[in-house]
């Protein structure tokens, strides 16, 4: 059973049975694997499992260089080396060569354990983003993390999904199944629409109840797929309900906070308010510490939308 | 091994075309890496015209040899190898640097046939190489892995790390070979940043190492036959070459990594190469 689980922890048993079928998928780590949880995979498959130290630049290399051989490649490592770390070698070894790699950035965002800012992946999505070719997704729970991953086996291109280290509640539909380019809504609304993905979608549907208790009835919007992006929900929501909310387990600079404004800005101009980590570095510090430290409770994300509202 | 006189012969001959197309590609452009294109053409000869195993009709072909040019800015090189080959036309080697052809300034996957890795960026194409051999292994395919890397491109950092893990995973199947024409962009690479002792470093991270003249093709030939017949580990070739070989102007300097001709230039240099008035002039008329 999943539901409930951390996405990092259900990873290693879903490339086992997804390898067991496939055997074109092989897995490449950079010391990493006991904490990323995808160690088992090599008692499994010896062969399939390619260790290549602490090296990120070298891996990434390797993974695009197995995937012309048609190979289907998983790096994973922690997110903010897969991005931060070996930038020029996603961009010039995957996305450039249009290279068929998988890249898994695990302990994304702010929940990384007690390792601090050096650890915190908080400009992974904008990096990542900003890279023609290059799909950007994050699961909002370990159920979308199966789905995705079986995705990913099948689609053809660069692609780095943004995996949560820790376990998350599910808040999607019994019948939802994950499609690219397109959001689920897991909670209606008429005042305004707040747009979650990851690890911040337990917060922010325990703001939308706080809101209700407000007498202000949030649409909440899970964006699993941050590029492509769903232009038509962003669009829909800004006519039906105005004000738009982003909630972003990032910096709110190049988040989902932005890609959701841009689409905002040119196709339907409403005020945007972005809730994220205000441009600054992380810090070192629980879960429940850095909520509160970076204003990401439930509670801190209410208190600010009523602001906002107060304001508009 | 067993190549005559007359192979020999026509490889040379194969590598004088291939230099003057460079020339010629450079003049018609307007310039670009010159240096360390003609510093790698013997190498690029003996690789593509004698050693690695490929279908000159199908460039995709599955049980192709591969070769990566991770110093990519020796393109023109590698356009020059595959208009002979027949990857592409002799017209199409005109269209070098044109902003939506498919003669990029670096090598491009995708957007020009035979093209295994985009690089440009150094330091990247060994690790690719790598992933290659590794999906050779995995696959049970018996094609072989060559990479061509640059000496400045030694600086970087993913080089060694590409070095130990090739050496870990035991890649008999992949040899690399360095241009080492002991110039980078700015200076000598002793000044830049010293490589020496190069054959030490690479023997101390467990690869088999050759050195030779990498303007000499039966030396190129033999070390690349003596890679194949080591079982355990990758090799190295340390091919001692010149920059800018064969340009009068510029050899063996670092002012030849990127050159715009002057006329006079162009004339010296094609006629050191062979060429006749009536050839020189024609290049010359194409000069955008």
């Amino acid at each position: 059973m999943l539901n409930g689980m951390a996405p990092r922890d259900v990873i290693g048993n879903i490339f086992i049975d997804m390898a067991k079928k496939n055997p074109d998928i092989v897995l490449v780590d950079a010391d990493f694997g006991t904490a990323s949880k995808i160690f088992d995979f090599k008692k499994h498959f010896p062969d399939r499992f390619i260790q290549v130290g602490i090296a990120e630049q070298n891996m990434m290399g390797i993974a695009a260089g197995l995937s012309t051989v048609g190979l289907i490649p998983f790096v994973s490592t922690v997110a903010v080396f897969c991005s931060r770390r070996a930038c020029d070698q996603v961009t010039i070894s995957i996305a450039l060569s249009h290279t068929n790699v998988k890249i898994l950035g695990v302990y994304a965002g702010l929940f990384v354990g007690k390792n601090g800012a050096s650890h915190q992946s908080l400009e992974d999505i904008s990096i990542m983003r900003a890279l023609p070719n290059m799909v950007v997704l994050q699961p909002a729970d370990a159920i979308e993390t199966e789905q995705m991953l079986h995705f990913a086996a099948e689609y053809i291109g660069p692609m780095y999904i943004r995996i949560g280290r820790d376990p998350i509640k599910s808040y999607l539909p019994p019948d939802y199944k994950f499609q690219l380019g397109k959001s689920v809504t897991i909670k209606e609304g008429k005042d305004l629409t707040i747009f979650t993905y990851g690890d911040l979608v337990e917060e922010t549907m325990k703001a939308a109840g706080l809101l209700s208790e407000d007498g202000i009835e949030a649409r909440v919007i899970n964006m699993s797929s941050i590029k492509p992006i769903d232009e038509e929900a962003i669009v829909k929501a800004a006519k039906e309900t105005g004000t738009i909310v982003t909630i972003d387990n990032h910096n709110i600079y190049g988040g989902l906070g932005s890609a959701v404004a841009e689409v905002v800005t040119e196709k339907y101009p409403v005020k945007v308010k972005r809730i994220g980590v205000k441009d600054v570095f992380g810090k070192t510090g629980s879960n429940d510490e850095m909520k509160k430290y970076f204003g990401l409770r439930a509670i801190d994300m209410r208190n600010d939308i009523l602001t906002f509202l107060k304001k508009s | 091994m067993s190549i005559s006189n007359n192979q020999i012969l026509e490889l040379e001959k194969i590598a004088q075309r291939i230099k003057i197309k460079i020339i010629k590609m450079l003049t018609v452009s307007g310039g670009g890496h010159a240096g360390g294109s003609m510093s790698a053409v013997e190498i690029l000869t003996s690789l593509y015209f004698h050693e690695m195993k490929f279908n000159p009709k199908n460039h995709l072909d599955e049980n192709r040899d591969r070769f990566i040019l991770s110093k990519g800015h020796a393109s023109p090189a590698l356009y020059a190898v595959f208009s002979e080959i027949g990857f592409l036309t002799e017209d199409s080697l005109w269209t070098l640097h044109e902003i939506d052809g498919p003669l990029q300034m670096h090598p491009e996957r995708g957007l020009c046939p035979g093209v295994e890795m985009s690089t440009g960026a150094l330091g990247q194409g060994l690790s690719a190489g790598i992933g290659m051999a590794l999906g050779a292994r995995i696959r049970g395919k018996d094609f072989r892995v060559y990479v061509l890397i640059g000496d400045g491109e030694m600086d970087e950092g993913q080089i060694w790390e590409a070095a130990m893990s090739a050496s870990k995973f035991k890649l008999d199947n992949l040899t690399t070979i360095i241009d080492y024409n002991k110039f980078s962009l700015t200076s000598s690479t002793t000044e830049t940043m010293p490589l020496e002792p190069l054959a030490d470093k690479w023997k101390s991270f467990g690869w088999n190492v050759l050195e030779i003249n990498g303007h000499k093709i039966p030396e190129i030939l033999e070390a690349l036959q003596q890679a194949k017949e080591v079982k355990g580990k990758p090799t190295i070739i340390i091919a001692n070459t010149f920059k800018g070989h064969n340009i009068p102007s510029f050899e063996n300097t670092a002012a030849s990594h990127s050159v715009s001709f002057t006329l006079d230039q162009v004339r010296e240099t094609l006629k050191g190469l062979g060429c006749d008035e009536t050839e020189i002039n024609t290049t010359i008329t194409k000069m955008k």
